[in-house]
């Protein structure tokens, strides 16, 4: 970095770090609010499940929990990882 | 004819939510209003502080949920408002001297007494003192500070105001809520260390009833016991009395949010 890029370098606007984690954490908050309180601890078992078969992160399993007049929906998606997903031999369904 | 129930609530501690309640209450009660002022922290009693009548408590509010005062006795007139009373807390450790059929009694007896306002000034966290704070509430003032503790757990409260009150249980409509950004810096903002008013409102999609600048003058205000909303030559004082009025229904604009533009005299000299 040259001297000219060092003095014309602006402050890095934490405000706006800030903001953008703010959206993500509260974003993902109010999707499972209301929900029962089994939800994160459901949401591990099933990871550790899933990771017999392939490998994920647990923030690619993603729980939503709505509630309508009269019934309650619980959606649950896995994102698999791209490419090669070949499942351990001894976790075959059987 | 019952009294407006408001709570002041954040979830997060110190970020003023008894410096708002002791304001709102006192600038309620300057509009006219007849007014009370409830402090539910139990265990931790500071409101009379702010209040400046902390020598004048006698009996507490946990003493009338317990039938041992009447409501008559444990009401402390303030010094400048005749039309404005606070209830203090107690300072017993026991956190279940509180009920929900106590609170309720009293807010029906003040309700009986003619009271146009009750402020109840919620203690920190979500705990049951909290909760029995926003319960019957009708309106609620959301305290935050821009920073990203307090906007996240003014979220959990929001969440909190629309399924655990009487108002959501019941059915009787939601109670309304008001953002009030306190400790607002426009300096900061303006050189992107702070977050603004327009990002706290876009992150918790609510738009704020008013915001109050970071000012010294909370601070003399809380040394002296004398709520900031009387020293009206504030700033504070000044964005106070217009969120009290915009909670009545005024329409006020927003002020103290920018960097106030030097005038010459006050580039060369300072100040």
């Amino acid at each position: 970095m040259g001297i000219l890029d060092f003095l014309k370098r602006k402050p890095e606007a934490t405000a706006t770090v800030a903001r953008e984690r703010l959206r993500i954490i509260v974003a993902q908050e109010r999707s499972t609010r209301g929900a029962p309180d089994y939800l994160p601890m459901m949401r591990n078992e099933l990871l550790e499940v899933i990771k017999k078969y392939v490998h994920v992160d647990l923030d690619a399993i993603n729980i939503n929990f709505e509630r309508d007049s009269g019934h309650e929906i619980l959606e649950l998606s896995v994102t698999l990882p791209e490419g090669k997903q070949a499942p351990k031999s001894e976790a075959k369904t059987g | 004819m019952t009294a407006e129930i408001i709570v002041v609530t954040s979830g997060k501690g110190g970020v003023g939510k008894t410096t708002t309640s002791a304001s709102l209450a006192t600038g309620l009660a300057m509009a006219g209003k007849k007014v009370a002022v409830i402090d539910f922290d139990v265990g931790l009693r500071n409101l009379d502080l702010i209040m400046g009548c902390e020598r004048r408590v006698v009996y507490d509010f946990v003493n009338v949920v317990h039938g041992e005062a009447t409501l008559k006795q444990a009401l402390i007139r303030d010094k400048r408002h005749d039309n404005l009373f606070v209830l203090a807390a107690s300072q017993t450790r026991d956190k279940d001297a509180l009920t929900q059929e106590g609170v309720e009694k009293v807010l029906d007896g003040l309700s009986e007494d003619g009271f146009d306002y009750v402020v109840c000034d919620s203690p920190a966290g979500i705990e049951k003192g909290a909760h029995l704070a926003m319960y019957f509430a009708d309106h609620a003032v959301v305290v935050v500070n821009p920073e990203v503790s307090s906007v996240r757990d003014s979220d959990r409260i929001l969440g909190l105001l629309a399924s655990k009150t009487r108002r959501a249980e019941k059915g009787d409509g939601p109670v309304i809520q008001h953002l009030l950004l306190t400790r607002y810096n426009p300096a900061r903002v303006a050189i992107g260390e702070m977050l603004s008013v327009k990002d706290v409102e876009e992150i918790l999609g609510i738009e704020v009833v008013g915001v109050i600048p970071e000012s010294e003058n909370v601070l003399t205000a809380s040394n002296n016991g004398i709520p900031v909303i009387v020293d009206a030559a504030s700033q504070a004082g000044q964005a106070y009395s217009d969120t009290v009025a915009r909670i009545l229904g005024e329409e006020r604009p927003l002020r103290f949010i920018d960097v106030p533009k030097k005038g010459f005299l006050q580039r060369v000299f300072g100040g």
